[in-house]
């Protein structure tokens, strides 16, 4: 019997739904919720953590985020300026340290700031202690990756935007300035956002360099809690405070996205 | 670095011999052309012709491969002379408007005003809404140049670069990326400025703009000027077979 187009959509559509509803009824028969709840959703262990786990924990997370990501963008911004120079040296560098630093997972470059700087400069440390170390490391890291995208946002600024702004008297660096980069800062708003996104997780890198009480951040007090409890409820608790942090910034970022359609 | 020496007196434009090559392509194969004060001269020519790189050589938007270009009697092929200083003097009107996207029409006029002339935020924002009122725009000062109609966009890019006081404005193929009902607007304040006495260079295709209000039209073909003279002239009785042959496309 043939179906036409339409009811075979159909018929696929049903389906699917009812793929769904086997599993769905499979998994409530199969589990044992009040184990589960007792070892994911203790509702008890989680009050424990509050405060903490908000005025330490949270609070670090996004301190470390902040500065690596302001670090990061900084750097970026030189690396990329440097990847479109005229002048080959300083392309070449900026090449080179950008493949590197994207090669290298962002775990090696923690250990490397935080056991090989001691030994390569002995006597001499990364000044901030913790704070500052955690922000070069995810600054490097980030920088490599912004880099990349600031560079293909200066490119997607049409040829014309330069041009005006050069027949108007004004000097490359300053066209640069005032034309070029606030406009390919618009367009790399979202995946600028997304690398903040990923820096956020990295910041959980930071427990490689031996953290004291007062500087845990989300990931590392989530491990600690758990050692103590038997229970995964810690981690359970900190993924929600991550989670606190990154759909606020995708739905900013829409936002943002949103406006910009707008204004053209 | 030079600061060049522009004199009011001297013809506005000069290019002697200029040669332009992209690559292995001669796009200008040896231009001699002047543009006297005062004087509005259009090139016109089929696509490909090089008129546009010509007119994008004379502020150096283009470098030239050989050749000298002389504005006001300074010569800006000089490689020290201080370009940005000689571009600041001339006014340049895109086919695309080129107008910046992320500030208001009256930010677009004020930018290099402040930046490049030096221009305290008062006495820049009174010479942008002079100029917007000549073209005709003085209540989109707040607009954002998405907001506005082609039309609109380009006048706004001329009273950008009359913002600048140029001593002299180059337009290229101002109303070509136009729909038909916008292009006469923007004529009309071309019109204008040349009854004002402003020197103008137009690269265009509007034929009626350059018999009413040319002094001299420029033919060119193959990168080479084929013939130039009073614009009446030569749409009325072109001597070159080229230039016919082009007129008779296009009239």
């Amino acid at each position: 019997m043939a179906m036409s187009p339409r009811k075979r959509a159909q018929v696929s559509r049903m389906a699917q739904y009812a793929v769904l509803l086997v599993l769905f009824v499979v998994l409530l028969a199969v589990a044992d919720w009040t184990t589960l709840r007792q070892v994911f959703l203790d509702t008890g262990i989680m009050a424990d953590m509050f405060p903490a786990v908000i005025a330490t924990a949270l609070k670090n997370t996004l301190l470390y985020t902040v500065a690596g990501f302001t670090f990061g963008l900084v750097l970026g911004l030189v690396l990329a300026l440097m990847r479109l120079s005229s002048v080959g040296p300083y392309r070449w560098m900026a090449t080179g340290f950008i493949e590197f630093f994207r090669g290298v997972p962002a775990l090696v470059v923690f250990i490397a700031l935080a056991y090989g700087v001691p030994l390569a400069f002995p006597g001499r440390e990364i000044p901030g202690g913790i704070f500052g170390t955690v922000t070069v490391a995810l600054g490097l890291v980030g920088g490599a990756y912004m880099a990349e995208t600031i560079r293909a946002g200066i490119q997607a600024v049409p040829k014309g935007q330069m041009e005006a702004a050069r027949s108007l008297g004004m000097p490359r660096s300053r066209a640069m300035r005032s034309i070029v980069v606030p406009q390919a800062f618009r367009i790399i708003l979202p995946p600028l956002t997304n690398e903040l996104i990923l820096l956020t997780k990295d910041s959980s890198l930071v427990y490689v360099l031996g953290l004291g009480l007062s500087s845990y951040e989300l990931t590392k007090f989530g491990r600690e809690t758990m050692n103590q409890t038997n229970s995964l409820t810690p981690l359970v608790t900190v993924a929600l405070c991550y989670l606190l942090i990154t759909v606020p910034l995708s739905i900013v970022v829409r936002r943002m996205e949103a406006r910009a359609e707008r204004a053209g | 670095m030079t600061e060049p020496q522009l004199k009011p007196d001297a013809p506005a434009i000069v290019v002697q011999d200029l040669h332009k090559y992209f690559g292995d392509n001669e796009v200008l194969k040896g231009i001699d052309f002047h543009v006297d004060q005062g004087d509005v001269v259009c090139v016109i020519g089929p696509s490909g012709s090089g008129k546009s790189t010509l007119l994008r050589c004379v502020n150096l938007l283009e470098q030239p491969t050989s050749g000298k270009i002389f504005i006001e009697g300074a010569e800006v092929t000089d490689p020290d002379i201080d370009v940005d200083k000689v571009r600041s003097r001339i006014g340049m009107v895109f086919q695309q408007f080129n107008l910046f996207p992320h500030l208001t029409v009256l930010r677009n006029l004020t930018i290099a005003q402040q930046r490049v002339l030096k221009r305290g935020r008062d006495e820049s924002a009174e010479v942008a809404r002079r100029n917007l009122d000549k073209v005709g725009l003085a209540d989109r000062e707040d607009a954002y140049p998405a907001h506005l109609s082609g039309g609109q966009q380009q006048r706004v890019a001329i009273a950008r670069a009359l913002s600048m006081d140029p001593d002299m404005m180059l337009f290229d193929e101002p109303t070509s990326a136009l729909d038909p009902e916008l292009v006469g607007d923007v004529l009309g304040v071309m019109r204008d400025l040349a009854h004002e006495g402003m020197t103008m260079m137009v690269v265009t295709h509007e034929m009626g703009f350059a018999r009413e209000v040319g002094d001299k039209l420029v033919f060119m073909d193959d990168g080479v000027i084929v013939e130039e003279g009073a614009p009446s002239d030569v749409l009325a009785n072109p001597r070159h077979q080229r230039t016919q042959a082009f007129l008779s496309k296009v009239l």
